[in-house]
């Protein structure tokens, strides 16, 4: 076992901060028989939990940053976050808008930024490759990827629909690990 | 049979067959799968490295998920996966416990992994996993009368033109092939059951179009949306012995002629692998056919649909092949 085996099997899973579903639409073309992701082993996943990458696009609107932080605590390590898109880098056409918390550098860290409006497949595949390099570092560092998520603890709790109130009443941060 | 000490060194060895071939069924699946759809898929190994890539990841238990019960879901669904197969005959030989269960033994068995996952998912403490914990019972009270019917009209059939044997074992049916103790009427019959067994595989093993369970695009994963991990891996590895354990089973009713018998080879490792080869290659048709070919072909049903779907279309089909085959032996007989 070795970080090799997390190169040949990434799983993805897909949060969307209030894209205007232009990168969306990429990523999934990522999976049409003209790009097949599959290839390498990468299959999109419906839930955080399964997830080794998590692909974010989007400039995160205004409620969306608990979410995007609590989706990222689900994920269990090691992972990788992936912003896809100019919006979720520098607010792109939403740039200024009033109903901005991100970009999402400011919510979670970012390990791979992919340029473009959307950017094209073979972009993402490239970002994905470099997502790789990253895993093996955090390889490196320790057997987990282990990081603090930059904006304060959010609690998390199973995937259900609590109130962000409640999410933040929760001092604990994380599910048990064990 | 064997003794029981003998039994339990077998076991292992079970489980471990059992893994190596459901996880290189489960890759075979995944590249006919891509290839059926113009595309070049995973490596053929996928599935291994899946897994040992789950055992890397961090085991996650929710907050409000009940520890004990989360936990040992994924045990117990695997552990009754890989019982399945001690009485399934394998590889062209007997059931490794053969004599001490029959076919109704693995009907219930059979049950068991989607009883975990629904205690899994229930323990969970989700929302998306108890809707689809729920979707998972309502399946399996869909696909189990349609599976029983067939079941047990192959077993009155061998009851009552094979007088001498036990109706329900495994074993009799290799004996004697159901499709040599009928004429005409019975044929079409038993091809009509054979087809509704091919129908209820993937429902049992919930894959599309019958996925509605784990539907990752609606409810997140359903049973498994909180499942990480170790438990994630468990609940991978059981899901991928019981697809070759059921596969096995209609081998075993249907299906159930030996190359070593047919080819009267004498020497005994040719023989045993003539034998293996050959189920094996049984085993991928009825994959083939159940699982890849369906879940391609066909797109996700809703849980009315499902329901619809078993208790309506497919138990008439699998009455109506009772029927032809009662109506045979009434009227040949
Ligand atoms: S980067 Fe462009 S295409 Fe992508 S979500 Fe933003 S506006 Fe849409």
């Amino acid at each position: 076992m070795g970080m090799n085996d997390f190169k040949r099997s990434l799983w993805v899973f897909h949060v969307n901060t209030g894209s205007c579903n232009g990168c969306d639409i990429e990523i999934v073309a990522s999976l049409t028989p003209r790009y097949d992701i599959e290839r390498f082993g990468m299959k999109l996943v419906g839930t955080p939990r399964h997830a080794d990458v998590l692909l974010v696009t989007g400039p995160v609107a205004r409620g969306m940053d608990k979410k995007l932080r609590r989706v990222f605590e689900q994920t269990p390590d090691p992972k990788v976050v992936m912003a896809i898109g100019n919006c979720g880098i520098s607010g792109d056409v939403f740039y200024e808008s009033y109903n901005l918390v991100g970009p999402i550098d400011k919510v979670v860290p970012v390990d791979v930024f992919v340029h473009g409006c959307p950017p094209r497949p073979e972009a993402i595949i490239d970002g994905v490759v470099k997502a790789w390099a990253k895993l093996e570092e955090k390889g490196a560092e320790g057997k987990k990827g282990l990081r603090k998520p930059v904006a304060g603890k959010a609690a998390e709790k199973s995937g259900g629909t609590k109130s962000a109130k409640e999410v933040h009443g929760k001092s604990k941060a994380g599910g048990k690990a064990e | 049979m064997i003794g029981n000490i003998a039994a339990l060194a077998i076991v292992p060895v079970a489980g471990v067959a059992g893994i190596i071939f459901g996880l290189l069924f489960k890759g075979l699946d995944r590249v006919l799968g891509a290839r059926m759809q113009a595309r070049v898929g995973p490596p053929l190994l996928q599935p291994f490295i899946d897994v040992k890539k789950l055992l890397m990841k961090e085991n996650i238990v929710p907050q409000n998920a009940v520890a004990w019960l989360f936990n040992a879901a994924p045990v117990a669904a695997l552990c009754a996966s890989i019982a399945l197969l001690l009485y399934i005959p394998l590889f062209g030989s007997g059931a490794l416990l053969e004599g001490s269960g029959d076919m109704v033994l693995v009907v219930y068995l059979l049950l068991l992994p989607s009883l975990a996952m629904v205690a899994g998912g229930f323990a969970s403490g989700s929302h998306y996993a108890t809707v689809g914990a729920q979707r998972e019972m309502v399946a399996m009270l869909s696909y189990e009368f349609p599976l029983a019917i067939a079941v047990v009209s192959a077993a009155w059939l061998l009851a009552s033109k094979a007088i001498a044997v036990q109706a329900f074992s495994l074993a009799a049916l290799s004996a004697f092939p159901l499709w040599s103790l009928v004429g005409t009427l019975g044929f079409v019959g038993l091809a009509v059951l054979l087809a509704v067994l091919l129908f209820v595989m993937p429902g049992e093993l919930g894959k599309a179009p019958f996925d509605v369970a784990e539907a990752e695009t609606e409810i997140a994963g359903g049973v498994l949306a909180e499942y990480s991990g170790v438990n994630l891996a468990l609940f991978y590895l059981a899901d991928a012995v019981k697809s070759f354990a059921m596969a096995a089973i209609i081998v075993a009713i249907f299906l159930p002629w030996n190359a070593t018998a047919m080819l009267s080879i004498s020497d005994m490792w040719a023989g045993a692998a003539a034998g293996a080869l050959f189920f094996l290659a049984k085993v991928f048709a009825v994959m083939f056919a159940g699982n890849t070919f369906m879940r391609i072909a066909l797109a996700r049903l809703r849980i009315t649909q499902v329901v619809r779907v078993y208790w309506g279309y497919a138990s008439a089909a699998a009455l109506a092949g009772l029927l032809l085959i009662a109506a045979e032996l009434v009227l040949v007989v």
